[in-house]
């Protein structure tokens, strides 16, 4: 018996019972389209955080003072204060892959402009920090080494300031808002960033020469970080190195003791959170295929159903010629037929669903063209395991008992 | 002497039922030529089924031999039995056993389906042949909900002739047909005989074995008598006596 006759014996057996078969077929069209939705969901927030990192500079490095991410416990403040001026130096002359560096000290405040106030957070810098986290200038101009020399009270505004402090339509560039009191003349806008990955405003902020920051606004004369750039990003783990040891060095610390700094890469950081996001593909994806198998037991059940219910069939089928083999094939061609054909249909519904939930809940979504090669690989393997049983059980029938089968 | 079509020699069947063994068969032998009509007739549980069965190569003996146009079938696996019924064999059943929902031709069919030498265009030139054969060239396209008994029944001996078998088995095959619906059927078993096919067919009625040319009488499993029929009825005289009481199919 040829394939194309056992196909078309197989689809007039499934059409026969019409409601049943789309029964059958809805378990595997649910669990399909479940995967292929939840495998969406997963790829998407993942791939979205990816970028998000990867916008934000992927060649950046960043040094905080303490050893915050080791140990677990809290250091003392002395410990949060071990980053200076001379680290930065240091890692200018010493650290051949790294190309540009910047100070950063920070602090919270609230910044006013004639009747308006808002707060936000200043962050004192060189002008090389804007290159580093890929901040760009709308209008304006970014400040001078003199001024930073000189601890000029000028900054650039984000969006977000601009947009609170400043009416629509006016030009905050020459114009003085205060911080904590203290004038600062408006020399440049930075162009809008949007939320990162972690729903942060990332246009909440006010950029000024960190001399200006660390004396006229703190009195302090330690960094509350230092943001590097490695030449590249391959060589993004030999900067780090190289930070590393030159503050090691900077700060004498002997071998085997903790060291007083952290230091992260942008890189390592897109890496945690793409191991994260695998682990929440994989939780969903087992989720969504445990329903694939309640629908492949759906199968299976109905498969002994329908043998049972054709016995005669089966019978007459054996009496006419046809081997053990042929009706072992018939049953397998159907079933797999059911779960290929629930299959593309929820390969299909889960493609629907996944644009669905982008556009009313505003998730990324992503459909992998191998999740859709994977359901469909597995579908088959489902129609195959879970009709083998039943096509046995079939093949099995002696031919006498099954013709007179009531 | 014609060719011999059936020898079987001493074949015993046994069942099994739980610790009862039923002697179903206790020791046949049999010849059949080419070209026979033979009843096989006895009282109910004598064994007739299980010989046609035997026969029909959809079971095996106990002990005994049988060969079926010369070829020994005894000891067959059940894949070469299949093989056997596909190429020289046609059914067909008290119950008729079509394939519900199915077309007649399409039913017909079915045996050449399992036959992976022939196209598709040859096994529907050769069920239309054989519906022609049994007088529903007309009725093709019909389900079997959409045909009496009889029809349904000449369906079923359609599909019996289609694969052109050497012999023909029958079992009670006008048990659920009134007397007029039997004897029509009967006269086209005649005509299929006179066409040079063997035919077996187990019955319980005298009547219809008249239209047979010998008839063997079962008796708890073995061969009670066996007589050439002195003068066989025609089928289609016959039914010429019996009254019309509602309309039928013209043969
Ligand atoms: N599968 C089986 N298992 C056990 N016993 C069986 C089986 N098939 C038949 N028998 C027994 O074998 C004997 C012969 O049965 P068989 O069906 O051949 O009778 P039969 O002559 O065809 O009767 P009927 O005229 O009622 O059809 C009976 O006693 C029956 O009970
Ligand atoms: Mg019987």
């Amino acid at each position: 018996m040829n394939y194309i006759n056992l196909m078309r014996i197989a689809i007039r057996a499934l059409k026969r019972n019409k409601t049943r078969t789309f029964l059958t077929m809805l378990g595997i069209l649910i669990g399909v389209a479940s995967v292929i939705a939840m495998l969406a969901i997963g790829q998407g927030s993942k791939a979205s955080i990816q970028t998000q990192l990867s916008s934000m500079g992927t060649n950046m490095i960043f040094v905080m003072p303490g050893s915050m991410f080791r140990g677990g416990v809290q250091m003392g403040p002395s410990n949060m204060q071990s980053l200076k001026m001379t680290d930065l130096e240091a890692i200018e002359k010493n650290c051949p892959d790294v190309t540009m560096v910047s100070p950063e000290v920070r602090t919270s405040g609230q910044s006013i402009y004639s009747n308006k106030n808002w707060p936000t957070t200043i962050y004192g810098v060189t002008p090389q920090y804007l290159d580093i986290r890929k901040i760009t200038i709308e209008t304006g101009r970014i400040f001078t080494e003199r001024e930073v020399k000189n601890s000029a009270k000028v900054c650039l505004i984000g969006k977000t300031v601009k947009d609170n402090l400043f009416a629509n339509n006016q030009d905050p560039v020459g114009t003085v808002i205060r911080f904590k009191n203290i004038p600062f003349k408006v020399i440049g806008v930075l162009a809008e960033k949007g939320q990162s990955g972690f729903g942060q405003d990332q246009d909440d902020l006010i950029v000024a020469p960190y001399t200006t920051v660390q004396k006229r606004i703190l009195a302090i004369t330690w960094l509350n970080a230092i943001y590097a750039s490695a030449a590249s990003e391959e060589l993004g783990s030999k900067a780090q190195t190289e930070i590393e040891q030159t503050l090691r060095e900077q700060h004498k610390i002997k071998a085997g003791e903790e060291d007083d700094f952290t230091v992260r890469s942008q890189t390592e950081l897109v890496n945690t959170f793409s191991s994260v996001s695998n682990v929440l593909t994989a939780l969903l994806g087992a989720i969504a295929g445990i329903s694939l198998l309640v629908g492949g037991i759906g199968i299976m059940n109905i498969m002994f159903v329908s043998v049972t219910e054709r016995t005669r069939e089966i019978g007459l089928r054996m009496s006419v010629g046809a081997r053990s083999r042929d009706i072992m094939m018939q049953f397998l061609v159907e079933s797999v037929l059911i779960s290929i054909i629930g299959g593309i249909i929820g390969i299909i519904f889960g493609m629907g669903a996944s644009a669905l939930i982008s556009s009313i809940m505003g998730w990324p979504v992503m459909v992998m063209p191998q999740s859709v090669v994977l359901s469909f690989v597995v579908c088959t393997f489902i129609g195959v395991f879970f009709g083998w049983y039943p096509a046995r059980k079939a093949a099995e029938l002696d031919p006498i008992e099954a013709i007179r089968y009531e | 002497m014609g060719k011999k079509i059936i020898e079987v020699k001493q074949v015993r069947k046994d069942y099994h039922v739980g610790e009862v063994v039923v002697h179903a068969l206790r020791g046949i032998n049999l010849e059949i030529e080419e070209g026979e009509f033979v009843a096989i007739m006895g009282a109910s549980g004598s064994g007739k089924s299980t010989m046609l069965n035997i026969l029909g190569c959809l079971d095996t003996p106990t002990s005994g031999e049988y060969y079926l146009d010369g070829t020994s079938v005894a000891s067959m696996n059940r894949n070469q039995l299949a093989g056997i019924r596909n190429r020289k064999l046609g059914f067909v059943f008290q119950a008729y056993n079509l394939l519900p929902r199915t077309t007649a031709l399409e039913n017909v069919e079915l045996p050449l389906m399992y036959n992976a030498s022939l196209h598709s265009k040859d096994r529907k030139k050769m069920a239309i042949a054989a519906l022609e054969a049994v007088g529903l060239a007309d009725r093709m396209d019909h389900m079997p909900s959409q045909l009496s008994g009889g029809q349904q029944q000449r369906v079923a001996i359609a599909r019996a002739l289609v694969n052109n078998p050497i012999l023909i088995l029958a079992d009670e095959a006008t048990g659920n047909l009134d007397t007029r619906t039997s004897f029509e059927i009967m006269a086209l078993f005649q005509d299929l005989n006179r066409q040079g096919k063997t035919i077996v067919f187990v019955t319980h009625e005298p009547d219809i074995a008249n239209f047979t040319s010998r008839r063997i009488v079962f008796r708890d499993g073995l061969i009670r008598s066996e007589e050439r029929t002195a003068s066989v009825v025609d089928a289609r005289e016959a039914l010429k006596t019996i009254p019309v009481l509602n309309n039928h199919d013209a043969l």
